[in-house]
Parts: C-alpha cells; structure tokens; sequence
C-alpha cells in the first residue's frame, strides 16, 4: 500500500461547486450558513454508494459497526442482489406454497466460549432464534454447524452442546441437522458455531425498520450492554470486577405477547453487536427519518454504567443478547410497554424516545447533563468476538 | 453512580448557564481554548456547547495525544513492528491511526503483530510469555501517561525483563501550548488548562501564561461541570481584568504536582532537543526519549528507525485545526473525503480528537438551551 490512498479519497469527494475562498482558504459565508453547507456536503458524502477501501479485512470489518455495513453492501449484498436480501433485515421473509417463512443465519465466534450467564452454544441458540422472532415469525428448527480445532477437549464440546439443548428447549425449537469440520491445531480458536433456523410467520403483521414514521415511540425491552460489558469483564484481562452476567435469552415468548397487544407494531430488532445505538442508526437511514432518544430513559444497570464510564465506552454500543427495540405508533406506546412488562425479560421495557421528521438519517440524543449530541454508527467495536 | 452524577446536574448546569451569559459584555466576543482532548470529548458527549451563550466560542487545542502524532511517526512504528520477532503492543486509540501506508490495525492484516493493551504493564506479561520475542511498546501521551511508561521500564529493569523496549512518542504540553501562543493568526482569551496532565506537573508550568501573555488559565477537571464552572471561572477573570492562574480541579490537581511521577519519568527519559508535532511543526524540547541508562529499553537505538517525515496531505488542515485557527468544519475535507471510518487527519481518529468529536457527537443543527427555553416561554 502507499500513500495513494489518500489521493484516491480526495479524488472521490472532489466538490463540483466551488465556495468562494478568502485568503486564508475559509468560506466567506456568514457563520452558521457555511456550517449548514458543510453539513449539506457530508450528508451527500454519506449517502453515497459505500466502497471498501481496504485491500485486506480487518477486525473493523466485524465488528458490526460502519466498516461491516460498507463490506455487507459493497460485496456481498452487491453480488447477491435479490429482492429478498435486500431489506438487510434480520431474518428475510419468503413465500413458500402459501406459508410465509423467515430463515436467518448466524455464526459463533465469541471468545471465552463459558462466560457468566451462558456459553457460546446459549449464543448460538438464542441469537438465531431472536432474529426469527423479531421478524414476526414463530422459531421452529435449526441447524447447528460446528467448526473445531484440533485438540479441543471433549468435555468443553459436551458442556457447549448441553447448553445448546437446554436452550433450544427453552425456545420450543429443535435442532434438526449439522455439521462437522475439524482443523488443525492453530487455525481456529477451539470452537465456532454456525447456526441457521426457519420460523413461520403466521400473524398477519408486516415488520421493518424502513416502515417507521415520524411520531412513532421507541422501546427497549430492558437494560442495555449487559452481554459486551459480561464478556469483556470475562476475559480477565481488565482488573475489573463486577456482579454482572450475559443477558443471552428466547426472545420468542416476549415478541409474541408485544404482537398480541400491539398487532400494529412497526419494527423490531434484537440487540446485538454494535448495540442499541446501532439498530437507532438503522432506523434514520432506513425509514429516511430523525431519531430522538433520552439519555434518562435508557435503562442501564449501574454496574454496566459503571464499568462503562471506567473504560471510556458508551453502553449504547455495547452488545446485548436478550434485549430488543421496538418502534410502534405512539398512540400504542403504553400499551406496547405493559405487554413487554408482563413478561419476565422485559420488566424493564421503557419508552426512550420517538420518531421524528427532522434531521432524517441523524439520530440525536439528549443528554442527562442536558444537552444534545449525535449518536453515530461506530467504525470499529473495541471489543472483537463478542457473539 | 456516585461521583459521577454530581457532576452531570442539569439543574447546577443551568444556574452555571445563567451566571455565564449574564458576564458576557455586549458585543464581545469570547474564545477559550479547552487544550486537553479529554475536555473536547466532554464537551461533545454531553453536548455542552448548548449551554454557553453564542459570544462564547470553545476552541479545540492540541492536547490530544494521538491528533499530534506525524504520520511519519506512524511509518516508523510500522516499520519496527515488522521487523522479525517483534511484537508491538499500543493503546487502542492508536490502532486506527493513518500513516502513509495505512494505519496499525492494516499493517496486522499484512502480517505485523501489534496488540491492543490497556496498560503498558501488560506488554511485561506479553514480554514474559513470549521470551523469543522483542516487546515494543508504542509509547504515546502527554505527561499524564508517561508516568506509566516509565513505571513500565523501571519494573522491567527490577524483573530483569530484557525483551521489552518502548518506542517513546511522549510530548509535553508547555511547549505546545507556547507555540500556539505565539502564533500570528490566533486571538484567545483564556484556558481551560488540562486536568490530567497537570496531576502530574502541577499547575505552576501555566504561571507564564498569564503573566507573560496575559490570558487567564483555569485548570479544569473532566466532567460536564467542571469544564461549565472552569468557563465562569474564566469568565469571572476576564470581567475583573485577571489573569491568573486557577485550580478549578482541586479535589485532583495538587498545585506542585506529582513529585513521584514527576522523579520516575525523569529517572527514564530526557527532553529531546525537538519532535516534529502533526501540524504544529518541529518544536525544539517539547518532546521525551529515553536515557542513556535505559538504552537497552530504547526501540530507537536497538532498531534502525528509519525517521522517514512524511509530509502532511495537502488537503488535511489537522494543524489549523489543533491550533483553534479552523473549527473542524472548517476544513476542506471534513466529513467527505476524511471520516472516522477513513481518516486522513489524526484528529478524525481518536474520540478525543476534536474532528471526530464534532463529526460523532456535534454534527447537526444546534438548538442552544437558552434558545429553547425562550421558545418554550413565548
């Protein structure tokens, strides 16, 4: 590489229109209209077909961030194109001999694979099962391929599978064929999972996030980053200690009592990697719309918070595994929130902020301290291998 | 949380509010300098700038430890990384860091091994793990970190580790802050002066500041109201015609400083006769390299660094920016052709950088508080 890349940047963002220029190079605008013009020019700029720079992956390539949206669309949604896949949704929905069905797939890479609260086969189950729910469908049957390395004990495989089980019981759904592959000692880290699962969607309810519309209320179904915050605490390598575990859990039941009570529900999506500030992105960009969010009403345990502010990092992009946002017409937002509440996983579902026509594609949070900032996608999570 | 919430009070925040918009003297303008990144990032986080009336402008300084660091730097450290056997071990921040072939985290996609840590002892325990291996930690940051490096080689030395060296990258602030001084094209009336670096070196290095240039520095800690109170506080001196010298971060900030840290750091490391800042230029005795008596924990003398300079892109205004001259907007390629996914300048990098805190936290329409409460009232 050289530093060409650097031309190559400046090259595609080349301006057509030229401002007129003063001696010191500033624009000779008054003040708030050049801002506003700038902030014109990045909207453009953002709104632009994404391209991968890199010659090589990087982590920032997974780590559900910015860098992982530019690969999905400029590769691999680019050479798959097809009406189905298009949506980026969780799960896509097909129409097969009269039955709507909604398959998903996910794969496990999660490092340590035994952590507070669940283990990489609990991960694998539930966060299949969770992009099927979250599309409106029933979760039926997965599969489960596994990749192992060599020398990898039995009894760690046995206790992931076990997990595996008891977490696929707990969903009502079955395991119903894999695979196998082992390679040589080195060329994996002792065990990845892949699953994929279908569901049926028997309601007559049509999810997306592009079908949010300014007024609707946002919901989470409980607190945030406990999953990220578990896993990196898990690792060992922070002298930090807290009393806290992975939130890994079948979102199936509370999906279907939030859809008994509020058939009109506009959107769901659980909250994974790039957390929930990531799922309020995809909600301005898709629907083509502002988000307004409540630093207050976002409910974070006081040890996430805690570990959070230690290490400089902001909860909303930290990974759950059992939590959900939901968008619904605000007219059904209490409504929406008691159902969530009746269920044990959202106890502590609240609305944190609406939809609105302003800013579209720019999701704004107001502070505690009081004052408004952006939330953005991130480039890169800080934290690999966390699902 | 405890210690925190104080410090975040909407209530107390809008009281400050008031008392600074009722200093502000018609038609005058205000520009404060906040010199430390971690101040920016505050700022942006919790969305302060709403607070402060339209005359009271905040300028980013240069104190964030990533944004000053030259490309050619970057080349250096890549280089030495892919020298055979040699892990590098860095702070997060830097990992994204562009040099003029790219940045660490592409250099590993080629082949180097440069790992994240937290703290520079982990690169001791890296060290032990791998005894085939030579350990070079990429030593950055102001006074506030180098306490932590020399710590680092002076435990090493005690445990007789002799595969650890440190590429040291460390700056000091005084000298920056006095090139910014002594720039033509700047007009600022005051400071925030920054809070963890003084922990360290006390507030006595700023005395010149308010005697010599006559502009008043208030040293201010980290959360939204420290920097809120450290703004009246300025504003109280320039209504008096004060300059002087103020601790607003006294429940930290010693005002002699940290003579332990201050003896370890000059135990290891000595000034440099000059570094080469991003876009402030060489400035002679801004910068730390490691002694004589460590020279076996010194990278640059156990390696051939090839020194390369590699000049900035014409287009990146990062200098302008770090001296407060342009607001990052202001630049020419802000938010188009450089963003936090492809920064071309460095202060688009680090979260404490001050284009990348506008770009993540400030990029949009602002509706200042007072703003919105008159709307509210009308």
């Amino acid at each position: 590489m050289s530093s060409s890349w650097i031309d190559q940047a400046l090259a595609e963002h080349k301006e057509p229109e030229h401002d007129e220029l003063d001696a010191g190079g500033r624009r000779q605008l008054p003040l708030a209209d050049r801002e506003q013009q700038v902030l014109d020019r990045i909207d453009r700029a953002r709104r632009r077909r994404p391209k991968v720079r890199e010659e090589r992956i990087t982590m920032s390539h997974g780590a559900g961030g910015k860098a992982t949206h530019t690969l999905i669309e400029a590769v691999f949604l680019d050479a798959f194109r097809n009406p189905l896949l298009e949506p980026l949704e969780d799960a896509a929905q097909l129409a097969l001999g009269g039955a709507r069905i909604a398959l998903t797939t996910d794969s496990y890479v999660v490092s340590p694979l035994f952590f507070p609260g669940g283990t990489i086969g609990d991960l694998a189950v539930n966060g299949t099962v969770n992009d099927l729910a979250v599309s409106g469908a029933t979760p039926l049957y997965l599969s489960a391929g596994f990749i192992l390395e060599e020398g990898f004990p039995v009894a760690d495989l046995n206790r992931v599978v076990e997990s595996m089980r008891d977490a696929a019981a707990a969903a009502g759904v079955h395991i119903v064929t894999g695979d196998t592959k082992v390679v040589q000692k080195g060329k994996a880290d002792g065990c990845y999972i892949n699953t994929a699962g279908v569901g049926l969607i028997e309601r007559d309810v049509s999810l997306g996030v592009a079908r949010a519309r300014p007024g609707d209320a946002i919901i989470v179904s409980g607190p945030i980053g406990d999953h990220g915050i578990t896993i990196m605490l898990a690792r060992g390598e922070l002298d930090i200690e807290a009393d806290i575990c992975s939130d890994t859990a079948p979102l199936n039941g509370l999906v279907a009592g939030l859809l008994d009570a509020v058939p009109e529900a506009r959107a769901m999506r659980d909250a994974t990697r790039g957390g929930v500030a990531t799922i309020l992105n995809e909600i301005a960009k898709d629907a083509d719309v502002g988000v307004l969010v409540s630093e207050d009403e976002i409910p974070v345990r006081a040890e996430v918070r805690g570990a959070s502010e230690l290490l400089g990092i902001d909860p909303m992009y930290v990974a759950c595994e059992g939590r959900l946002v939901a968008v619904v017409p605000a007219e059904a937002a209490d409504r929406a929130v008691a159902a969530l509440r009746a269920h044990p996983l959202g106890e502590q579902a609240a609305v944190i902020g609406r939809v609105r026509e302003e800013q579209p594609g720019i999701v704004q949070l107001k502070t505690a301290f009081g004052g408004t900032r952006i939330v953005d996608l991130l480039v890169g999570d800080p934290l690999p291998r966390i699902c | 949380m405890r210690f925190v919430d104080e410090f975040r009070d909407a209530d107390k925040a809008h009281a400050l509010a008031a008392k600074i918009a009722a200093l502000c003297e018609p038609g005058r303008q205000y520009k404060l300098m906040e010199v430390c990144g971690g101040h920016t990032h505050t700022i942006y986080k919790h969305g302060l700038e709403d607070y402060l009336p339209e005359s009271v402008t905040l300028v980013h300084g240069p104190g964030c430890p990533v944004c000053v660091i030259p490309m050619g730097r970057v080349d250096d450290a890549i280089h030495l990384a892919s020298q055979p056997d040699v892990i590098m071990t860095s702070f997060g921040d830097m990992m994204r860091v562009p040099g003029s072939g790219g940045s660490f985290f592409d250099a590993n996609a080629e082949g180097t091994n440069i790992r994240m840590v937290y703290s520079p002892l982990d690169s001791l325990k890296i060290a032990k793990q791998n005894p085939d291996k030579q350990v070079v930690f990429m030593a950055i940051g102001f006074e506030t970190t180098a306490p932590s490096t020399a710590m680092t080689m002076l435990r090493a030395a005690a445990a007789g580790i002799e595969n650890f060296s440190v590429f040291c990258n460390h700056v000091t602030i005084v000298p920056a802050i006095k090139a910014i001084l002594d720039s033509p094209d700047l007009r600022l009336d005051g400071f925030i002066g920054p809070g963890h670096v003084s922990t360290v070196i006390g507030c006595r290095p700023y005395e010149f500041i308010a005697r010599d240039y006559g502009k008043p520095v208030v040293v201010a800690g980290f959360e939204p109201l420290d920097i809120l109170q450290s703004i009246y506080m300025l504003m109280v001196q320039l209504s008096e015609g004060r300059s002087e010298v103020e601790n607003q971060y006294s429940r930290v900030v010693p005002w002699a400083g940290n003579p332990v840290a201050l003896k370890v750091i000059g135990e290891t490391m000595e000034l440099r006769p000059y570094f080469e800042w991003r876009g402030l230029g060489f400035i002679s005795h801004s910068a730390l390299q490691v002694r004589e008596k460590f020279a076996a924990m010194d990278a640059e003398r156990l390696f051939r660094v090839p020194g390369v300079r590699v000049a900035d892109p014409k287009a990146c205004q990062c200098g302008e920016v770090l001296k407060g001259v342009l607001k990052p907007w202001e630049c020419k390629v802000f938010g188009t052709a450089c963003t936090p996914e492809t920064p071309i300048g460095t202060c688009m990098v680090s979260p404490e950088g001050a284009c990348a805190a506008y770009y993540n936290f400030g990029r949009m329409n602002r509706t200042r508080v007072a703003e919105a409460a008159q709307a509210s009232r009308s």
